[in-house]
């Protein structure tokens, strides 16, 4: 047996937006195991809901993570919905759905361009953020704002989307989907891109499936499951299926990812033609009593809610798994066996969001 | 999605979740979550999810703040997170986890945060 | 297996305009939906306290017997709770971003 290195990884590092830290035990150059590190952002959210009113409970849902934010408030306000229990009118799903698939489009090209900033590719890197602003003027010019979108609330949506405008987003996404093929076509195509990615950071279906994968790091290997099909808000009109990829390699995650974008486009184009008039929201009366649990398919993989109430203003408790959470083992057994050089790729290829994971 | 945590929950002893856990993991059922909470009592409630092909389940029991809860670390590695969390948030005993950071995952300022003692 | 994919891109939008523009010289355009910041008209106030109540963030302050209607930006989230509850609909959401400061207040 070669000597072991232990080599400190984070939580400050470029490729790192979030702070985590893994301690990398190596043999020569390769990693032989990570032992992860979280608690750099711990906030105390869950501890926050004695002293929020359930409804408020939204907006600090929505403030979990930057990126799944409309998610986040989507997911809320079905749990606390599910406890009081109310109907929430059709409009008002569809519209969600609408907002949550320009979410999964944003957060997707982001991550994109992280990933080409990851192995080095900078002007592919600035051309996923020129696309990803084109979503996030039309999120702002649709919900108010551009990265808390603020719109969604217990009992249905705050704002209304004319008809011409929903248009319109289909118009722009038409166009924007030219673009945006343009761009990932380096993704998959490119020699230099796939010399980072492939192969590197193999995960079997067998253990994605046994370490509790979410999201797109468990569809890269082969699992076909996306909680989108249990057909909450408006999935359930909608015609789709899990986009998977067998490799399990970084280069399959990102495809993964990739396909996403062109199906989220899709749905969005398929709720645009089916979305019914209607009323947006409906009127809040009483408390919340019981428990709901609640699983939502976010850019990132599926969060799960589970929201305990007494029957007073306040939730007895708010608990949160988001989708980096349950990304983390898996990660560890990713990096079992890989070269030092590829940890950074590895890492960002589970899209991780730490501020997320820690709440 | 209606999704009532009654209708999917399971009521265990807290001696026979070891053996529960594995016969779900044999199933095919993969881990969603641990969660942790207080009871009116005083208690602390544990809820396991584990979903297999969209259908979910949640074992559930309840202890008293002193016990010690055993590990289901060794059958499902990716515990070993949420349990670190829910002893550092809520000083809960859980024995034998596959990886233990015995209280440093969160360092909090007020020590166990969301225990029954301290509400 | 193909080579240096990003070219033709990249010489596309070489003849095109740039996609960010100048910012402090060129104005940022709101849209009429954005969040930007809580306004008052002081006018039609009726000092009930709703807006305080409902705030999230505690970042309204109201005094009934001083008539009197305090905001920190700071520690606003520009959620709207404020404006949609306020019963003399007095209270506006601006679509233009409060002021950078120099100082907390
Ligand atoms: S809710 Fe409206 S009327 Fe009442 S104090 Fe606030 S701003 Fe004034
Ligand atoms: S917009 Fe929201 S955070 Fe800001 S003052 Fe109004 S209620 Fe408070």
């Amino acid at each position: 047996m070669s000597k072991r290195t232990i080599i400190p990884f984070g939580p400050q590092h470029p490729v790192l937006p979030e702070p985590i830290h893994l301690d990398l035990v190596l043999e020569d150059e390769k990693v032989v195991q990570a032992i992860p590190r979280i608690g750099y952002v711990h906030r105390g959210l869950e501890k926050l809901v004695e002293k929020q009113e359930y409804a408020n409970m939204v907006y600090v849902a929505e403030r979990i993570c930057g990126i799944c934010s409309f998610i986040h408030a989507q997911t809320c306000s079905q749990a606390i919905e599910d406890l009081l229990p109310i109907e929430v009118p059709e409009r008002a799903l569809y519209l969600r759905t609408i907002w949550a698939e320009m979410s999964r489009t944003h957060s997707h090209l982001l991550w994109l361009g992280l990933m080409a900033d990851a192995f080095g590719f900078e002007a592919l890197f600035m051309h996923c953020w020129r696309l990803r602003e084109k979503i996030l003027d039309m999120v702002e010019d649709t919900a108010g704002g551009r990265v808390i979108f603020g719109s969604c609330k217990v009992g249905g949506v705050r704002v209304d989307i004319e008809d011409a405008k929903l248009k319109d987003i289909v118009i722009q996404y038409n166009d924007l989907e030219k673009e945006i093929k343009e761009i990932t076509d380096v993704f998959v195509e490119d020699y230099s891109v796939k010399h980072r990615l492939v192969d590197v950071g193999v995960m079997s279906k067998e253990d994605a499936h046994v370490l509790g994968a979410v999201g797109p790091t468990m569809r890269g290997s082969g699992v076909a499951k996306d909680m989108r099909t249990l057909g909450y808000a408006a999935y359930k009109y909608l015609k789709f299926e899990p986009v998977v990829e067998t490799a399990g390699d970084c280069y399959a995650r990102t495809k993964v990812r990739i396909r996403e974008v062109f199906q989220s486009i899709d749905l969005i184009r398929q709720a645009v033609a089916q979305i019914p008039g209607g009323p947006i929201a409906v009127k809040v009366t009483g408390n919340p009593t019981g428990s709901s649990f609640q699983c939502v398919e976010q850019a990132r993989g599926d969060v799960a809610y589970y929201l305990k109430a007494n029957g007073t203003k306040n939730l007895e408790r708010f608990r949160v798994r988001t989708p980096t959470f349950a990304n983390i083992p898996p990660l560890l057994k990713m990096l079992g066996g890989c070269e030092l050089a590829d940890v950074p790729v590895i890492v960002l290829s589970i899209d991780p969001c730490i501020s997320c994971t820690e709440r | 999605m209606i999704m009532r945590h009654e209708d999917i929950a399971i009521k265990i002893q807290p001696e026979e979740l070891v053996g529960k856990v594995s016969g779900l993991q044999g199933d095919g059922c993969r881990l969603v979550q641990i969660a942790c909470s207080k009871t009116k009592e005083n208690n602390f409630e544990l809820v396991y999810s584990f979903e297999k092909d969209y259908k979910f389940c949640n074992l559930t029991f309840e202890v008293p703040p002193d016990a010690e809860v055993e590990s289901i670390s060794s059958m499902c590695f990716s515990a070993f997170l949420y349990e670190n969390e829910i002893h550092d948030l809520f000083g809960l005993k859980i024995k034998h986890i596959a990886v233990d950071f015995q209280g440093t995952l969160y360092e909090t300022a007020v020590k166990y945060p969301m225990s029954v003692e301290t509400k | 297996m193909a080579f240096l994919k990003l070219a033709g891109t990249v010489t596309k939008r070489m003849g095109m305009k740039s996609a960010c523009y100048m910012y402090p010289v060129v104005a940022r355009e709101f849209t009429k939906t954005t969040r930007g910041h809580v306004e008052l008209d002081s006018a039609d106030c009726i000092y009930c306290g709703l807006c305080q109540r409902k705030c999230p963030t505690k970042a309204i302050e109201v005094n009934r017997q001083e008539k009197n209607w305090t905001i920190q930006p700071l520690r606003c989230i520009v959620c709207s709770g404020c404006v949609d509850v306020c019963p003399k609909k007095c209270l506006r959401m601006e679509n233009t971003y409060s002021s950078s400061v120099t100082s907390k207040f």
